[in-house]
């Protein structure tokens, strides 16, 4: 019993270390006064401020562009990464995943710094183009990740029987994998969306003018004095990546469902 | 009559990994024939399947269907269709959908297609499940749709990868007879696979036996059971008691110390031989001056009958009677001529030479 209570009050610690931030930060977004520490009255003014302030508009439009186009085009080269790789021998397979899983586990700032030698080597302008091919890059190790499993849970016959009853290699892949691999490209494809809009590290070495991304634009706007705007972008951030984590997991509970019926 | 060749293995070498898995393999298929391809695992009767079916090719060697060969035809453009071990259904594809797959990419037009799906769900037993989802089916359920999906685009020849090896006993049995009247009712050639003797022998026009990627022996399920050709066959179809003898002369054989008078002929004099007998054709009497006796040593209650071992001539001789004799006791065995099978002695358990593996009368039909 006395146990319970402790690890309950325990627990709740926790949480409140967790999340009170978030919930000051959220609260003080609606905060009339400058002024972090007093109350003065609730207003919605930092939200109607932040939807005219044309710096973060565009910079959340540069976030949203970029982290849909690098999402898109990781989901399509992971996705064909993690079949080549489950059709190698087993020497190889292992060999391959563990090389992808390197970037994954590499410090960001490593990842970021070498990004820019290579841009700077290569002498490519930085802007969309840089940003967008960091983020596919560090964005194809999730796609593999996720598609992977689906392939292994694959009965290697389907993709006989299917060409036993009249496909071709092409139709193979189209009528039996990816219908079969599909819950797992959903989740690589929203995990790439996640952590793409959530990026700042690599961002910051690879951006260029035109391309500022929302973390690189509050990153800057705070560097002088947090302003309740900052406020009210972040508690909106906040929101929609919790929209998108719900929306991953009830893909993954309905994913797991439907395997318990098989 | 002699009956259309419609599938034709010649001289059918495969290896993986340096291993060999296929010997030599020769075999030929007839039109509407129930054929089982019998032998442990690992005896290369599933790569023999794959052939047929287009996944894997053979190293050296040919495979005619219909007269024409077909070594490099891809599985999708040949007249045969599989029926996998685990089914291997599309688990995305209710059951309509499943049956109906081959027809969609034939494009064939909507109407033909819902009539032909109703028609093969009905040959398997499955109308009304068309809605159903493939994960919701039992074992014996899934195993229909995977059937009706291999035969709705008429294949001529059905290939069967143990199809009933994840299903309980008693639903295999129920199977065994459905799946043979289906191939009686449709006229289309079975080529099964499997490691079930009984499975073989209750089902099949011809058995195939195979061991180590060879054919033992080809025959009809009586041809296999009653005149194995060598000792692997013998002991793989049931239970024998196999005993090395003498073949006097036409007739006459030698073993367990006594002359026998025995049915069997074309022996060369004083050859040495393998004897077999069933353990059930040896009936035990009172112990007598004319039979061969011995002390019962073990016996076994196997449900149906009991399972007696009796040393005699120092040999362990097994036998299954319904009656038990006391443990100890002195008992005398008999048996007829008829009972008594005699094979050819080869070195080791080596198969049978390949012209004497079909039947003699048999191939004497062939032109």
């Amino acid at each position: 019993m006395k146990k319970m209570t402790f690890s309950k009050i325990y627990t709740s610690i926790i949480f409140l270390f967790l999340y009170i931030p978030i919930g000051v930060l959220i609260v003080n977004s609606f905060n009339a006064s400058k002024s972090r520490t007093v109350w003065t009255g609730f207003t919605l003014d930092w939200y109607s401020k932040l939807f005219h302030n044309e710096t973060i508009m565009t910079s959340l439009l540069n976030t949203l562009v970029v982290a849909l186009i690098a999402s898109v085009v990781a989901t399509i080269l992971g996705t064909a990464a993690a079949i080549g790789i489950y059709n190698m021998n087993s020497v190889a397979r292992k060999f391959i995943m563990n090389i992808t899983l390197i970037p994954n586990v590499n410090p960001e700032i490593v990842t970021g710094v070498s990004l820019m030698l290579l841009f700077v080597f290569l002498k490519m302008e930085f802007g969309f183009t840089t940003l967008i091919l960091s983020h596919i890059t560090f964005c194809v190790p999730y796609v593999i990740l996720n598609v992977m499993p689906k392939l292994r849970q694959m009965n290697r016959n389907l993709c006989e029987a299917a060409m036993d009853l009249g496909c071709n290699q092409l139709q193979v892949f189209r009528k039996v994998i990816v219908p079969e691999i599909m819950p797992g490209i959903l989740s690589g494809f929203l995990m790439s969306l996640t952590y793409s809009i959530d990026d700042f590290v690599i961002s910051y070495f690879t951006y260029g003018a035109s391309s500022q991304t929302l973390s690189i634009t509050i990153f800057s706007m705070t560097r002088r004095k947090v302003s309740p705007e900052v406020n009210a972008l972040s508690a909106i951030i906040f929101v929609v990546v919790l929209a998108i984590l719900l929306i991953m997991n009830i893909v993954d509970i309905k994913k797991h469902e439907k395997e318990a019926r098989r | 009559m002699e009956k259309k060749k419609l599938v034709e293995l010649k001289n059918i070498v495969k290896e993986f990994n340096g291993e060999p898995v296929l010997r030599s393999i020769n075999l030929d298929v007839h039109d509407n024939e129930f054929m089982t391809l019998l032998g442990p695992s690992g005896c290369g009767k599933t790569t023999t399947l794959r052939i047929i079916g287009g996944f894997a090719t053979p190293d050296s060697g040919d495979v005619f269907f219909d007269g024409v060969r077909i070594n490099d035809v891809p599985p999708h453009k040949r007249q045969v269709n599989t029926v996998f071990q685990k089914y291997a259904l599309f688990p995305h594809l209710n059951v309509y959908e499943n049956v109906a797959f081959a027809l969609r990419l034939k494009k064939t037009p909507e109407r033909e297609i819902s009539m032909r799906v109703a028609e093969m769900l009905e040959l398997v037993n499955l109308s009304g499940f068309e809605k159903r989802s493939v994960n919701y089916l039992s074992g014996g359920q899934q195993q229909r749709v995977a059937i009706a999906r291999a035969l709705i685009s008429n294949p001529r020849v059905l290939l069967l990868d143990e199809p009933l090896g994840a299903l309980d006993l008693k639903l295999r049995k129920e199977m065994q007879t459905e799946l043979k009247a289906l191939q009686q009712r449709t006229g289309i050639t079975f080529v099964y696979v499997t490691h079930d003797q009984e499975e073989a022998l209750t089902m099949s026009d011809t058995v195939v036996v195979m061991n180590g990627g060879i054919i033992q022996q080809i025959g009809t399920p009586q041809d296999i059971y009653n005149e194995p050709l060598n000792t692997f066959v013998a002991t793989f179809i049931g239970e024998s008691n196999i005993l090395p003898g003498i073949m006097h002369r036409d007739f006459l054989a030698e073993f367990a110390g006594n002359n026998f008078a025995c049915v069997d002929s074309g022996f060369a004099p004083m050859e040495p031989v393998n004897v077999v007998i069933r353990p059930e054709d040896i009936s035990i009497v009172e112990a007598q001056e004319e039979t061969i006796n011995g002390v019962v040593r073990c016996v076994t209650f196997k449900g149906v009958h009991y399972e007696i071992i009796v040393e005699a001539c120092s040999v362990d001789w097994i036998i299954h009677s319904t009656k038990a004799p006391e443990v100890g006791s002195v008992v005398g065995m008999t048996f007829t001529p008829q009972d008594i099978h005699i094979m050819h002695r080869y070195p080791d358990d080596a198969p049978a030479p390949l012209e004497t593996v079909r039947k003699p009368e048999e191939s004497a039909d062939n032109p």
